[in-house]
């Protein structure tokens, strides 16, 4: 499932309700992002996505990735909107048989969404505001996987 | 017609319809850049997308009426 939200949400509840029922899944691995506040360079962060769009985008790597790794489930929840240091921003949960698959389509998943994903950052701090880039280090993740 | 980014930065709006709507991608990039000439070189910047409809569109496109027209920077990631 695929959750685009402007409202902070419960990493904890979400991955419980993601393991319960599972009788056939033998590993889930997880991911949250949080918010970082760079010791007061960054007050806030606002992250602009196409609703409609993104989800859409997301929803064909998640499809991408559970082909690829013999996946049961994929959870995605993505913040957008302003969002403060400390907050969750993103949450990555996938089931499969065994861990192996499951860790790496996590990070597969956490590589996609950092670099390629639909989403336009901006950070606000004290020297103003401005618009964040991928970072080389995020390219070469997800050049790892092509 | 919606603008994402630092494109709705330069431009001071982000959604705006247009009457009569054009009747492709260009026609309605060239409206913007004559009266914008840096929104509508920003449009043609290194990886500006177009999406109709919420579906990305490579060169020139018609636009049905009503159709949803989006400039999308390149993404950042989340």
């Amino acid at each position: 499932m695929i959750r685009l939200t402007t409202q902070p949400f419960d990493p904890g509840g979400e991955l419980s309700g993601f393991c319960a029922g599972r009788t056939e899944s033998g590993a889930v691995a997880s991911f949250v992002g949080i918010a970082r506040g760079e010791a007061g360079a960054a007050t806030a962060l606002e992250l602009e996505a196409y609703p409609g769009f993104t989800e859409v985008e997301i929803a064909k790597m998640a499809e991408a990735a559970r082909a690829r790794f013999s996946l049961h489930d994929v959870l995605v929840i993505h913040r957008h909107g302003p969002i403060d240091p400390g907050e969750p921003i993103v949450m990555v949960a996938t089931a499969s048989a065994h861990r192996r698959e499951a860790f790496e389509a996590c990070d597969y998943l956490m590589d996609y969404l950092k670099s390629r994903a639909p989403f336009w950052k901006k950070e606000h701090g004290p020297a103003g505001a401005r618009w964040i880039e991928p970072t080389a280090r995020d390219l070469d993740d997800i050049a790892r996987w092509d | 017609m919606l603008l994402f980014g630092r494109l709705s930065d330069l431009a001071g709006w982000r959604e705006r319809a247009f009457e009569p709507p054009p009747a492709s991608l260009s026609a309605l990039k060239a409206l913007i850049a004559a009266e914008d000439a840096a929104l509508g070189a920003a449009l043609d910047g290194p990886g500006v997308q177009a999406a109709v409809d919420k579906t990305i569109v490579r060169g020139e496109a018609a636009l049905a009426p009503g159709a949803e027209v989006a400039f999308l920077p390149p993404m950042s990631g989340g």
